[in-house]
């Protein structure tokens, strides 16, 4: 049973400035369950999407093998002729059509142009069977559970005559039982003789289901683990997602901690749509004036969840629990609330929740503090000018003045806006939702060093990453979430990568 | 020389402003020779003024509606409704003017709390509610007028569609001396307060306009209206309702520009996600934009009234769409986030000097509404083509855009999305 079915050999991608895959050479053997590891952005998602022609043969250097032949795709229909299906973390379903219709979307059963809807149904039921889902075809997809939508999806897989099905975070937006029903299903199919790829952060699935486990780290491969060549433990996985050094370089500081500023205490939030899904469960955590505290977990782990919520519910329903700050309770049920309590939160997307991309710089500073600038009843645009100015001076924006466009600036420029804003509605708490992300380093450092700053004079940071290194490298202490549960709290001095991932990747018992 | 480039590169960059300016220019000059020299005549710049008034004060609810994001389809229904209510109140109850104005203005602000209430609080767009509303209003006019005009109005009424502030020289003199000293007081006011300005973006290191630029526009923008106080002065004077629409004009823009409230209206145009998570208060923002917008749609009601002397049942009847038009022609952005007050003014003189300078040459209403509907899809197209032509950053201009080699530097740091493409840890190491 050891003939490959797919390999993939020196398989190099780059986007502008960065190099996104190096050299990754991947063998996954016909008929079995091949797991693929590695960090937030080792590079996983993007060798799935190379494999799968979504970007074009063209635009990456290295070869493909399939079936012993070359694959020169140059989009996913391509790949999806070659019988190789790719499901996406997000799914991709259309939530009105029906169960029959999503399944055969884009591949209509049809005579002349014309749906053979007796057909499509039909054929949409055998389907239904073959992975276990005992709904009727033309049940509209909003209607059933997302684990349910999950299965849709392997089912259209299965319309298209799969010979290689590639699943990328299946079991990331499931609860447990709809997890492992899917796991199942995943070895159900090994049998009829489908080989899987299955990209999971989440350890012990992978060794439920796995025959072979490839590690990848910083776009590179790192090593494939078999089954017959020993145990695939846990540890084992962890040492080869995270072996890598500090090299990165971080601003010294000497942390100043003082008393509690804020504490949150068993905090629950439920999924705004799904409301059986609990994603932050009873979570409990601190942080001190002049202390900067990570909060590490792997995607879906509930870390901007959590602090969404306690920012003036701005995430999901029924929520629970209780903030306090400095010992007495707040009310944070506004994003106003919140801003008058003293916290700040500056989002992970900073496009899309952060900034007003067609305003310049100084409204965008403005904009959370704007009645700090009221004289008179009216705004004081030249005092909105000089504070502007003075944030573009100190925190060293790179813009030609404060009346340039924030759409135009650079990722590292915006952020720093963002921040701008944050700091001038002069909180207590500082809440940084990936701060670096899609940042160069030189900008990276810059900011570590704003976050360094901010604590030195006496703020309280929580910097939500999922970046290890910069965790390690910035953080007094660090909170781990796995699946919205708070799984560890660790002193810096205890910390390792190490320990980290082993508790971002520990289960509830 | 390179005076000369900076002042192109920076009327590039302002393509949409100073185009839009230039276009009211020569569709004055067209129909100026096209009626051989009526349309400027002193008579009819004042039957300009007054005849477009009312939409020009929809123009300023519309334009901030707008740059919310929303729109508002009702206010035609809306206006028509309130002339009703005047009508009602004055005529068959004999209320007097000082007292049924503010009666009718009350009734616009409920108009605009119900409609604000449903689109705020409830959550259902703009653009039902107020298509909703411009049905629901339309039938209250019919049933408050029981289907037939109400007429006429008292003489204090009439003055607000069609009076004139009081001739100071008692007739004798060929020029009306109050209207010389408001215009020539107003055109000095601009000035200054435009050199005023240009100093403090001095001081403060912001870009300013081109020297050359800014002395050419401020000196044609005084002539402009000196010109105008001209020609309405050697006819019957200041038209009553356009002190009324310049005390508008002024307050607005203040507003938007100077006020928390006109600031957040930007901010949630502009992204509204952001906006509630920097805090502000995204439903009372937009219930006030309505109520306000009632209020506007109940005053341009009330002028229309009064001008045309009577209540009637198809009364404002289209005044929305010459309101949005007004408002998209003057730059708004259908998405929101970007617009003034002042280019809606300049987008309803644009509407206001078609409609004048057709029905002057004897064109049908036929030919009005197709070329005017051309003209909306011009200036919006020109809109598009200019902002895909300088790439989704939002405003760069054409010449910047030919400059750069590469693409801006937003585009190399994140063009791709974060979610979909992870960057790799050791980016760049």
């Amino acid at each position: 049973m050891n003939t490959p079915i797919l390999q993939m050999r020196g398989i190099t991608k780059t986007f502008p400035g960065v190099k996104a895959l190096q050299d990754v050479t991947l063998q996954v053997n016909r008929g079995e369950v091949h797991a693929i590891c590695g960090e937030n952005g080792a590079g996983k998602s993007t060798l799935m999407k190379v494999l799968s022609g979504v970007y074009p043969h063209s635009s990456f250097d290295g070869d493909i093998l399939f079936e012993n032949e070359p694959c020169n795709f140059s989009s996913i229909s391509d790949s999806e002729k070659r019988g190789i299906v790719i499901i996406h973390q997000e799914l991709a379903l259309s939530p009105y059509l029906s169960i029959a219709e999503n399944i055969y979307l884009g591949n209509e059963q049809a005579n002349r142009g014309w749906v053979n809807w007796r057909k499509t149904n039909l054929e949409a039921a055998k389907l239904l069977a073959r992975v276990g889902l005992s709904e009727n075809p033309v049940t509209p997809v909003q209607h059933i559970s997302v684990g349910k939508q999950q299965l849709v999806e392997i089912a259209k897989a299965l319309s298209k005559e799969v010979k290689l099905l590639i699943l990328d975070e299946p079991t990331a937006a499931l609860n447990d039982e709809d997890s492992s029903h899917l796991l199942d299903l995943i070895l159900h199919l090994k049998g009829q003789g489908v080989t899987s790829i299955i990209i999971s952060h989440k350890l012990n699935e992978i060794r439920k289901v796995a025959d072979a486990v490839t590690i990848i780290r910083d776009g590179k491969t790192i090593e494939t683990l078999r089954l017959g060549d020993g145990e695939i433990t846990q540890e084992r996985i962890i040492r080869g997602m995270v072996g890598r050094d500090l090299e990165s370089l971080y601003p010294d500081r000497e942390p100043q901690i003082g008393e509690e500023v804020l504490r949150i205490e068993d905090w629950s939030v439920r999924h705004p749509q799904d409301y059986s899904r609990v994603v932050v469960n009873n979570a409990s955590l601190n942080v001190r004036k002049g202390e900067v505290v990570g909060l590490a977990g792997l995607m879906g782990a509930g870390r901007t969840e959590l602090a969404m919520s306690v920012f003036g519910r701005s995430y999901g329903t029924a929520t629970s629990g209780k903030v306090f700050k400095h010992g007495t309770e707040i009310n944070t049920s506004t994003v106003s609330d919140a801003i008058r309590h003293g916290i700040a939160y500056a989002t992970e997307d900073r496009k899309l929740y952060g900034l007003n991309l067609i305003e310049d710089i100084k409204r965008n500073v403005s904009m959370a503090a704007l009645r700090k600038l009221v004289k008179g009843g009216w705004v004081d645009k030249n005092q909105e000018t000089v504070v502007a100015n003075d944030y573009r001076k100190s925190m060293n924006i790179k813009a030609p003045s404060v009346a340039a466009v924030t759409g135009k600036l650079s990722g590292g420029n915006q952020q720093k806006v963002v921040l701008s804003k944050w700091m001038y509605s002069d909180p207590d708490v500082l809440i940084l939702d990936e701060p670096t992300r899609g940042i160069d380093v030189g900008a990276k450092f810059e900011i570590y060093t704003i976050i360094a700053k901010l604590a030195a004079e006496g703020k309280a940071v929580i910097v939500i990453s999922s970046e290890l290194p910069e965790l390690l490298g910035i953080c007094d202490r660090i909170y781990t979430l796995s699946a919205g549960h708070i799984t560890g709290e660790v002193p810096i001095a205890e910390a390792s990568q190490e320990t980290l991932m082993h508790y971002m990747t520990k289960e509830k018992e | 020389m390179s005076a000369l480039r900076e002042s192109l590169g920076f009327l590039t960059s302002r393509l949409r402003q100073v185009g839009i300016f230039v276009a009211l220019i020569l569709i004055v000059l067209l129909f100026q020779i096209l009626t051989d020299g009526i349309l400027l005549e002193p008579q009819n710049v004042t039957n300009l003024v007054v005849q477009n008034s009312y939409i020009l004060i929809l123009a300023i609810g519309m334009v901030m509606v707008i740059i919310a994001g929303h729109i508002d389809l009702s206010v035609g229904s809306v206006a028509g409704f309130i002339g009703a209510c005047a009508g009602v109140m004055i005529v068959h109850w004999g209320w007097e003017w000082w007292l049924a104005i503010p009666a009718c203005l009350l009734i616009g602000a409920l108009v605009g709390a119900w409609q604000g209430y449903w689109i705020a609080y409830v959550g259902i767009p703009a653009f039902i509610v107020t298509l909703a509303g411009m049905l629901i209003f339309r039938g209250l006019t019919l049933i408050v007028l029981k289907n037939q005009q109400i007429t006429p109005f008292p003489g204090e009424l009439r003055a607000l569609g069609g009076g004139f502030l009081p001739d100071i020289s008692g007739g004798t003199s060929v020029l009306e001396w109050l209207t010389v000293i408001l215009g020539v007081g107003a055109t000095l006011a601009l000035v200054i307060q435009a050199v005023k300005e240009r100093r403090i973006r001095k001081k403060f290191e912001l870009e300013n306009e081109p020297v050359a630029w800014f002395a050419t526009k401020t000196a044609f923008i005084a002539l402009l209206m000196l010109t105008i106080t001209f020609l309405l002065a050697s006819y019957r004077g200041t038209p009553i309702v356009l002190i009324v629409l310049a005390v508008l004009v002024i307050v607005y823009t203040a507003l938007m520009n100077n006020s928390v409230f006109g600031r957040h209206t930007y901010a949630l145009g502009g992204n509204l996600h952001a906006a509630e998570l920097s805090g502000i208060k995204t439903k009372v923002v937009t219930f006030r934009l309505f109520v306000n917008m009632g209020v506007l749609a109940a005053l341009a009601g009330l002028v229309f009234t009064a001008r045309l002397n009577s209540a009637q049942p198809a009364g404002g009847t289209g005044f929305e769409l010459d309101a949005i038009a007004a408002a998209f022609i003057g730059g708004a952005a259908v998405t929101g986030g970007i617009g003034t007050v002042a280019g809606a003014m300049i987008g309803g003189l644009i509407m206001g000097v078609l409609n004048n300078g057709m029905s002057i040459l004897g064109l049908g209403t036929d030919y009005q509404q197709l070329i005017k509907g051309l003209v909306l899809l011009l200036a919006v197209g020109f809109d598009i083509f200019n902002k895909n032509r300088s790439g989704k950053g939002g405003g760069i201009s054409i010449i910047e855009r030919l400059k750069l080699k590469t693409p801006p530097a937003a585009d190399v740091d994140t063009g791709k999305p974060a979610a979909e493409h992870p960057v790799p840890v050791a980016a760049g190491k």
